[in-house]
C-alpha cells in the first residue's frame, strides 16, 4: 500500500477538525436551546469516521448511527444542511423531518443514521446486496458501536454478509460503553472482532484513535470488499469524551471515572494527530489557517440554520408514501 | 378466461414482474430450491437463478432489513416472511426503518418493498402459526397493507404492490392458495386502494377481508334462499382502506356487518365501523355488527380452532339478526 500523500493526511485533519469544531458548537446550540431533541456527540471518536470514510470513493455507501454526525461529514456531508437539520428547519437534509439521529444523503451514499441501536445493520447488508446484485463496484461500510454487536440484527447481518460473500465493512466503534454499561459489564470478551470467527470473516481490531492506522486498515478491508472477498469486521477501540447524550451529568461520571475520561483525552486523536503533522513537515501556520477556515464554515451552517425557516405545518403530513 | 389457484396466480405475478424488471428479485426462507413452504415459489429458481431467487437462513430481522436496504438502494425486493406470526420479529426493520425512510428523508428515500407472508387459521398451527396481524401493519403510516381473497385479485394487487414505490405488506391466507378462480391471460393489474363488490345486493352490506370473503359469500347464497339479499365488499387493501366505496354500499343497504378472523379488539373492523359512523352515520338504520376472531390466541385442537374464528353460520345468524331483527 502506497504511503498517505501530505494532502490526504491534510484533509483527513480538516474533516476531524470539522467534526470536533460541529459537536463543540452543538455542545453550545443545544445548551441555548437552539437545537431540540437529543444530541449523542462524537469528540473523541473522530478518527473512526474519518480514517473509514478517506478509504472510500465517492460512489460507496455507508449506514450510520445515533452517534452520526462525524459519519456525515467524513462522508462529505454539508454543514450547513446538517445543521439546519439539528435546528428542525426546512432546508436541513430531511426538511426537519428527521433530526440528528435521521440524518441521510442518499446521493452522497449517507443511507442514513439510524435510532435503534443495530438498526443501521441490516440495512447496510441490504445495500451491500444491491450493490452485489446491480454490479455496481459500490462498497457498503456499517457503523455501529460495542453496544450494537450484542443485538440479534448483529448476528443475523454478519452471518449473511459472510455467507453471501457481500461488499460491507462492518466498523465497530468500540467506544467502551452501552450508553452507561461498560463493556466488560455488557460482554464477556475484551475485543468484539473475535466474534468474526463465528461468522466466517476476518475481524481486525485497531487504535480508534489513531487515524491512519484506521485509515490503513480500513482499506484493506475496502479493497477486500471490492474485489468480492466478502466483508469483514473492523473494530475501532475509542472512547467518547462527551457522555452518551448532552444532558448525560458530568460527561458520563455516574458511570466512569473522572481519571478514564481524562487518560482518553491524552489520547485525544486530533493532538495525536497534530503531533504528527508537525513531525513531517507540516507548520503550525498551516494548521492554524485550517482551524480558522473550519471555524468560520461551521459559524456560517449556524448563521444559515438561524436564518432559515421552520417548515410549513402541511409538512407534517407531506412524504408519508411515496408517489 | 383460465382457470388459475390463487398460488399460480402469485407466482404468475412475480414472474411476470421479474421478466419485466431485472431489479425486482426474492429473498426469503425456503423460496428457492424447495419452492416456498406453500410452494408459490416454486419454479422461479430454476428459471431466474439462485441470484434473483434466494433462500436466505432464519433471520426474520435480516430478511426485512437486508431487503429494506437493497429497496432504499435501488433494487425492487419481495421479501418472504414464512408466517405474519414471525414478522414480529422483523417489527424493527418494518416499522422503525422501512415505513420511516421516505419521510424521515424529507421523501429522497424511496423504498420499494414487497414483504410477502401468510396469515390464518385452517392448519391447526396453533398459536404461533395461524394468527391474524394485519392490524399491526396497518397501523403504521407508511406501510401498505394488501389482503387478496381471490385469484384474481391476488396477482393483479401482487404486480401493484411490486411496482409500487413504497413498503407492501402483502398477506396471503394459507387456505387460499388451493381456490380456484378465473385469472385472465396477459397483462392486468389491480389498484392499491381500491375495494371491490364481490355481490351486489340491497339488504345488508358485509365487509369482509381475506378467507372471511369466501364464508361471507357462502353465507349470502344460504341466505338468499331465505330472501335476504347481501351485498359483499372486499376492501383488498386494508390500507389505505377504500371507505368510499364502503359508505357507498351502506347508503344503498342502511346495515352493516364487518366479518374478519382477526380478534375484534382494536381490529380493522373497529376502523371500518368508525369511519362509517363519522361518514356515513344517518345512512345507518341499525348499528353497525362485527363478526370477529374471538379474544384469544388461535387454540391448537380442531374443534377449537374451528370455534374461535367466524364460520359462515355465525356470519349468516348475525345477518338474519340485523336484518329480521329490526323489524
Amino acid at each position: 500500500m502506497e504511503a498517505l500523500t501530505m494532502e490526504k493526511r491534510l484533509k483527513m485533519y480538516r474533516l476531524m477538525l470539522t467534526i470536533r469544531a460541529f459537536e463543540e458548537k452543538i455542545v453550545e446550540v443545544y445548551a441555548q436551546g437552539l437545537m431540540p431533541g437529543l444530541a449523542h456527540l462524537y469528540v473523541g471518536e473522530e478518527a473512526v469516521a474519518v480514517g473509514v470514510c478517506t478509504a472510500l470513493e465517492p460512489a460507496d455507501l455507508i449506514t450510520s448511527t445515533h452517534r452520526g454526525h462525524g459519519h456525515c461529514i467524513a462522508k462529505g456531508g454539508d454543514v450547513k444542511l446538517m445543521m439546519a437539520e439539528m435546528f428542525g428547519k426546512d432546508t436541513g437534509y430531511c426538511r426537519g423531518k428527521g433530526g440528528s439521529m435521521h440524518i441521510s444523503d442518499i446521493e452522497l451514499g449517507i443511507v442514513g443514521a439510524n435510532g435503534v441501536v443495530g438498526g443501521g445493520i441490516p440495512l447496510a447488508t441490504g445495500a451491500a446486496l444491491s450493490a452485489q446484485m446491480r454490479n455496481s463496484g459500490q462498497v457498503v461500510v456499517c457503523f455501529f458501536g460495542d453496544g450494537a454487536s450484542n443485538n440479534g440484527s448483529f448476528h443475523e447481518s454478519l452471518n449473511l454478509a459472510a455467507l453471501w460473500r457481500l461488499p460491507v465493512v462492518y466498523v465497530c466503534e468500540n467506544n467502551g460503553y452501552g450508553i452507561s454499561v461498560a463493556q466488560s459489564r455488557h460482554q464477556a470478551i475484551k475485543d468484539v472482532a473475535v466474534r468474526a470467527a463465528a461468522y466466517g470473516m476476518p475481524g481486525v481490531t485497531v487504535d480508534g484513535n489513531d487515524v491512519e492506522a484506521v485509515h490503513a486498515a480500513a482499506r484493506v478491508a475496502v479493497d477486500r470488499a471490492r474485489q468480492g472477498e466478502g466483508p469483514t469486521l473492523l473494530e475501532c477501540k475509542t472512547y467518547r469524551f462527551r457522555g452518551h447524550h448532552e444532558g448525560d451529568p458530568n460527561r458520563g461520571n455516574r458511570y466512569r471515572s473522572r481519571q478514564e475520561i481524562v487518560a482518553w483525552e491524552e489520547k485525544c486523536p486530533l493532538k495525536g494527530y497534530e503531533a504528527k503533522l508537525l513531525a513531517g513537515g507540516v507548520t503550525w501556520e498551516q494548521l492554524e489557517e485550517l482551524k480558522e477556515k473550519v471555524q468560520q464554515a461551521i459559524e456560517a451552517a449556524v448563521q444559515y440554520a438561524n436564518a432559515s425557516p421552520f417548515p410549513p405545518l402541511t409538512a407534517a403530513l407531506a412524504d408519508v408514501y411515496a408517489g | 378466461m383460465a382457470i388459475k389457484t390463487y398460488r399460480d396466480a402469485l407466482r404468475e405475478a412475480m414472474r411476470e414482474e421479474m421478466l419485466r424488471d431485472a431489479m425486482v428479485f426474492i429473498m426469503g426462507e425456503d423460496v428457492g430450491v424447495y419452492g416456498g413452504i406453500f410452494g408459490v415459489t416454486a419454479g422461479l429458481r430454476d428459471e431466474f437463478g439462485e441470484g434473483r431467487v434466494k433462500d436466505t437462513p432464519i433471520s426474520e430481522a435480516a430478511i426485512a432489513g437486508a431487503a429494506t436496504g437493497a429497496a432504499m438502494t435501488g433494487m425492487r425486493p419481495i421479501a418472504e416472511i414464512m408466517f405474519v406470526d414471525f414478522t414480529t420479529i422483523a417489527m424493527d426493520q418494518l416499522v422503525n426503518q422501512a415505513a420511516k425512510w421516505h419521510y424521515m428523508s424529507g421523501g429522497r428515500i424511496k423504498v420499494p418493498l414487497v414483504l410477502r407472508t401468510t396469515t390464518g387459521i385452517g392448519r391447526r398451527t396453533a398459536a404461533q402459526h395461524s394468527q391474524s396481524l394485519e392490524a399491526w401493519h396497518a397501523h403504521v403510516p407508511g406501510l401498505k397493507v394488501v389482503m387478496p381473497s381471490t385469484p384474481y385479485d391476488a396477482k393483479g394487487l401482487l404486480k401493484s404492490a411490486i411496482r409500487d414505490d413504497n413498503p407492501v405488506v402483502f398477506i396471503e391466507h394459507k387456505m387460499l392458495y388451493n381456490e380456484k378462480g378465473e385469472v385472465p391471460e396477459g397483462e392486468y393489474l389491480v389498484p392499491l386502494g381500491k375495494a371491490d363488490i364481490k355481490r351486489e345486493g340491497s339488504d345488508c352490506t358485509i365487509v369482509a377481508t381475506s378467507l372471511m370473503v369466501r364464508r361471507a359469500l357462502a353465507a349470502a347464497e344460504a341466505l338468499a334462499g331465505e330472501g335476504i339479499d347481501i351485498e359483499l365488499v372486499d376492501p383488498r387493501t386494508i390500507r389505505p382502506l377504500d371507505i368510499e366505496t364502503i359508505c357507498t354500499s351502506v347508503s344503498k343497504t342502511h346495515r352493516l356487518i364487518i366479518v374478519h378472523e382477526a380478534c375484534g379488539f382494536c381490529g380493522v373492523g373497529a376502523e371500518i365501523a368508525t369511519e362509517v359512523m363519522e361518514q356515513a352515520f344517518f345512512e345507518l338504520d341499525a348499528p353497525v355488527v362485527r363478526v370477529t376472531g374471538k379474544e384469544a390466541p388461535i387454540p391448537f385442537s380442531p374443534s377449537l380452532e374451528d370455534y374461535v374464528v367466524p364460520s359462515v353460520e355465525e356470519i349468516a345468524a348475525a345477518v338474519r339478526c340485523l336484518v329480521k331483527g329490526g323489524e
